[in-house]
Parts: structure tokens; sequence; C-alpha cells
């Protein structure tokens, strides 16, 4: 299958990719093949099989709702971009 | 003594607690032999000398207090290692190969390195990695490929290929490794060194930077697989800060046992010895079973039918978990940011200058697999296909005790030898990636080597929780072979 540039563009809009022209054309082909391959898949039938998502049973559990020390405000911070009066600092989110 | 190099590790642990060498000593030599190395090698993204000395200190001044007190020893006090810089160390950066945590400075421990470090390890530093551990050379890395120790122009191995090629080039006695797809296993076959892949559950994943987190397994790289087991008994146990760790007892160690193999049944899938396998990998695989017969194993054909969709399931179930994972970085909590107008701007922009281009490749693919109008026939699919490996699994280990078989088609390749053709270098992880997507344990070790002198390993993949089975064979070859005690001339 052939993805089109407009498919390719409409991805990286969904992942929040900022892509050049050239990443672009490189990406619709590269993935187009990596998908035909993938398309293998397609032919077993699967009808009866669940799905696989956690392989070693248990699964996934919650601990108990007990508090725990965790960072404190400034070790969060500190690794932040832009932070201001304890808090993180973005852009404008509404115009 | 022997050059402090080139001790094993139980040899360098035996030595510490005969107070034959310190660990400021032993930190000293690596730390030089990296000084002298590192630059033809390439092994590190951060070397932390000034910790690595003030941490031998502290070990030794430690290890003099409770002599003195007559008190027990911790089991690595003052023994140094290296550390896939996937795994934080609190206060140590980490990058993770990418640019996007160029800065980053982890806040805490992950709970393996805690347990390492519990137990008196000294940090040397953090080895280079394919960005986000996504490849199979490490030449994804932001930071600069790393170059094998056994020939230079040939890559390690990935994504833990600076782990495993500090360890062959005996920059650092172990290392930690990730294996998501085959990341411990296929650099230590390249580089020719021992390496285990744990079984999913068994080591906590909590400070492993997340890429497929139904995969993601933390592991070790040393000489030997009593190294290697030595290592991976501290850094097991349940953690409730990972919500899939297992609470599950260790068995005895297996390198204890090792003297009798007798009657364990070892199969040989025969769908891990295809056309396009390099001759002399399938031979040196060959031979190594051999050795194992001949100590008394039985060997079984078997087959693991669903092994060629292994490949396509990975493909699917990797990007797709880590296009869900990556999206954290985003700018605005860690990481770089590049901003110019609003919010979404800046997502975008970071992003897109903060990952290099496999990355960028797995997050497309992985955020197509889950879109609207695909995520049945792709993601869907490939999770029930995934069930069908593990079924193959789980009928081969009614029958045998463990499953041999090759790590990769072919020896080290040349450095830029796979050019931008990522499904090629997908193809190098055919043989790996089935013990990721049905969560056994998974343990390589040296085997011998091709017509140019590269190394070949093996992998032995066991059931669920028995990686002891799987020391206790690769410590029984391993007495019976001197292929582990190679090293490269350097």
């Amino acid at each position: 299958m052939t993805l089109t540039l407009k498919e390719v563009e409409h991805i990286a809009l969904l992942a929040r990719l900022e892509l050049t022209q050239e990443e672009k054309e490189r990406y619709q082909q590269q993935l187009s093949d990596i998908l035909d391959h993938v398309a293998q898949l397609q032919a077993l039938d699967t009808s009866q099989i669940k799905t696989a998502s956690v392989v070693q049973p248990p699964l996934a559990r919650l601990r108990e709702d007990e508090a725990l020390h965790g960072l404190t405000t400034e070790q969060a911070l500190k690794n932040a971009p832009s932070a201001e009066k304890d808090q993180f600092r973005v852009p404008p989110v509404l115009d | 003594m022997d050059a402090l190099h080139t001790l094993s590790l139980k040899e360098t642990l035996q030595a510490l607690n005969d107070g034959q060498v310190s660990s400021l000593e032993l930190t000293r030599a690596y730390l030089d032999r990296i000084e002298k190395l590192e630059p033809q090698l390439h092994t590190f993204i951060t070397l932390t000398p000034e910790l690595a000395i003030s941490m031998a200190e502290a070990a030794d001044e430690k290890r003099s207090q409770l002599k003195k007190n007559g008190a027990s020893m911790p089991a690595l006090l003052g023994l140094p290692m290296a550390i896939k810089d996937v795994l934080t160390v609190n206060g140590v950066r980490t990058t993770c190969g990418s640019r996007i945590l160029e800065n980053f400075v982890p806040p805490f421990n992950a709970t393996a390195v805690q347990h390492l470090l519990d137990e008196g390890m000294v940090v040397l530093g953090k080895t280079n990695t394919d960005e986000f551990a996504m490849g199979s050379s490490t030449e994804n890395s932001a930071y600069g490929v790393t170059h094998n120790p056994w020939n230079t122009e040939c890559v390690p191995g990935g994504s833990s290929g600076g782990s495993a090629a500090a360890v062959a080039a005996r920059l650092a006695p172990a290392a930690l490794g990730t294996d998501t797809g085959g990341s411990v296993r296929q650099p230590a076959s390249f580089c020719g060194v021992t390496g285990i892949k744990p079984t999913y559950g068994r080591v906590s994943r909590y400070g492993l930077i997340a890429y497929g987190s139904s995969l993601d397994s933390a592991g070790v790289l040393a000489h030997s697989a009593e190294d290697v087991e030595i290592i991976f008994r501290l850094m097991a146990g349940f953690d409730q800060r990972d919500s899939t760790s297992i609470d599950r007892p260790l068995e005895d160690a297996g390198c204890a046992k090792a003297s009798d193999i007798k009657g364990l049944r070892v199969g040989v899938p025969r769908e891990y010895f295809i056309e396009g396998i390099q001759p002399e990998v399938e031979a040196r695989v060959r031979e190594a079973i051999a050795v194992l017969k001949e100590q008394g194993a039985e060997i079984v054909e078997i087959s693991l039918p669903h092994t060629e969709y292994a490949l396509p399931v990975y493909y699917l179930i990797a990007p797709a978990e880590a296009s869900a994972n990556l999206a954290r970085y985003d700018g605005v909590r860690f990481g770089l940011r590049e901003e110019n107008g609003g919010v979404i701007d800046m997502f975008s922009k970071s992003r897109g200058k903060g990952f290099g281009p496999e990355v960028k490749r797995r997050i497309m693919l992985g955020t197509y697999a889950l879109s609207a109008g695909y995520y049945d026939a792709y993601y869907g699919q490939a999770q029930k296909v995934r069930t069908l490996i593990k079924a193959d699994f789980d009928q081969a280990f009614e029958r045998v005790d463990v499953v041999a078989a090759p790590i990769a088609p072919t020896t080290a390749f040349k450095i830029g030898g796979h050019g931008d053709d990522p499904l090629a270098m997908y193809l190098e992880d055919v043989f790996t990636l089935p013990a990721n997507l049905a969560g056994v344990p998974g343990l390589a070790f040296p085997v011998g080597f091709d017509g140019q002198h590269l190394p070949v390993g093996m992998q032995l993949m066991g059931r669920p929780f028995q990686e002891s089975t799987l020391f206790r064979m690769a410590h029984a070859y391993q007495l019976a072979t001197d292929w582990h005690k190679q090293s490269p001339s350097l």
C-alpha cells in the first residue's frame, strides 16, 4: 500500500511532529514499505484468538492507596524549560 | 595480581573482599583505561569520574567501618559499573541518546539501579544507546556511534551497544542494558559478551525510560554467565512502582548447579535456521548445541511456527506503545522546548527538532497503527498474533526446558552498512523479538568467531521466571569452552 503525502501530514499532525518537506517525502516511502511488510499479518485467521496485552499474569495491579513521599516542587520543576511561581510556564493555550 | 581490568567480576569482588585491592584503586584503573580507549570506541555518552571517585572512597570507608564492627558486607561494595543511558541515576544527566533530553537530570534512581547502589555499586558513567533504545546498531544515537572493539569499523549492535562494547573492551566489569526487542542480546552477540534479558516483570521498569512498555526489560551484560547472574539476582524483585512487576521469589542460583545438565532438554527451533543466515553463525550455534549434548543435555528439534510473524507484530506493537509513551516529550515539564507561537506549535516544533529520524519514524508508524479506522486491522491484529507467538513458546516448554537459537542472522556489520533502509535494519531483530513478545527470558553468550574474527553469539530462551536454568546451562557451556574469556586486542 502507498500512503499519500496528505496522509503522512495527517499522521504528523496527530503525533504533533513538525516535519520538513524532505522528511515527509522520505517517510511517505519508508512507512509505505513497512506497512507492506506488516500486511502479511492480515493473512492469519485470528477470529478465535484473544488479544494479548499483558503477557505475564497476574494482570497489572494497583498498590494500596497510601500517601507516599513524591518529588518536591523544586525537584519537579528543576528540569522545566520555563517555570514561574512554582508552576510550569507555557505559551498561551487560548488565543 | 593480574591487571585489574582482566579480572572477572567474581574475581574482582573477591579481590575487594580479600583486601587485595581498594575500590579507589580499582575505579581509578577503570577510569584510566576508559580515558585511553574511549577516543577510539566512544562507549559512553556521559562519564562521571568525580562521582565514581567519591563513591569509591565512600565504599572503602564503609568497608573499613563494617570490618571493624564485624558486620556483613554489601554484595558489590566498591564495584565500578557502567549504566545504559536510558536508566535513571539520581543527579546524573540521562539523555536516552536523544537531543530532546540533552539537559535532563533525573531526580530519582531507577529501581534496578537503586538495588545495585544499595549493594555498593560505583557508577562510572552512562553508556551510549540508540535514541530511546530504538535501533540495532547504536547508529541512531544523537551523540555519535559506538565502535565495536573487535573491529572498530563495525557497529557494536544495539541498542545497548555502548554497554556491550564497554564490557568487551574491559572498560567496566559489567554494564546495565535494556532489551525491548533484542537490545541486550544482539549487542552481546556482536561484542562477544554474556547478557540477560530477564522475564518480563522480573526486574522493575521504574526509571527505565519507557519505549515499549509491554516489552521493555532491564538486563545486564558482563563476561560470563556467573558474572551476569550475580548482578541479575540483585536487580530483580517486586516493585510497587511498576504495575507490571511480579512478586515471585528467585530460584536458587543456576551457576551453582552447572556441573550437571544431564537430562535437561534443549529445543532447537527449525524456524531459526533459515535461508539468509550467515553460514558461520549457523555453524557456531550448532557446534555450541553439540557441546551441550556432550555434557548430557538432550537435544530435541522443535517448531515455533509463528516465528516469521514476530517482526511485523513487533513493528506494530512497539511503535504503537512508543507513540503513546513519547507523547510526554512536549516541551512543558522537561526536555527541549522550541517556542514560536502558541502551545500546539511548541509541541510540534520541540518534537520535530528534538527527536531523530528513527524515533520520528516509529512515532509516525505507531500513530498510524493506533489511528481511527486502522486500529483493529493493525494494532488489534498484531496483539492477537502475539498471543499465537506466546502459545508457541508455551507448547515448546511442555517438551523442552530451554530453546537454543542464533541471536542475529549475521555477525557485526559495518558502520553505515544498512544506509537509510529501516526495513533492512529491522530484519536484524528477527530472532530476538519473539522472546520479548512472549515475555520469556533470554540469555546471550559467545560461542566462537566468524572468518573475520567477529564474535558469534547464541541465545537460550527459557520458561518465564526460570532464568536460573539458562544460567545453569550457559555456565556449563562456559566451563567447557573459553570463548567468553577471549578479548579484542586494543
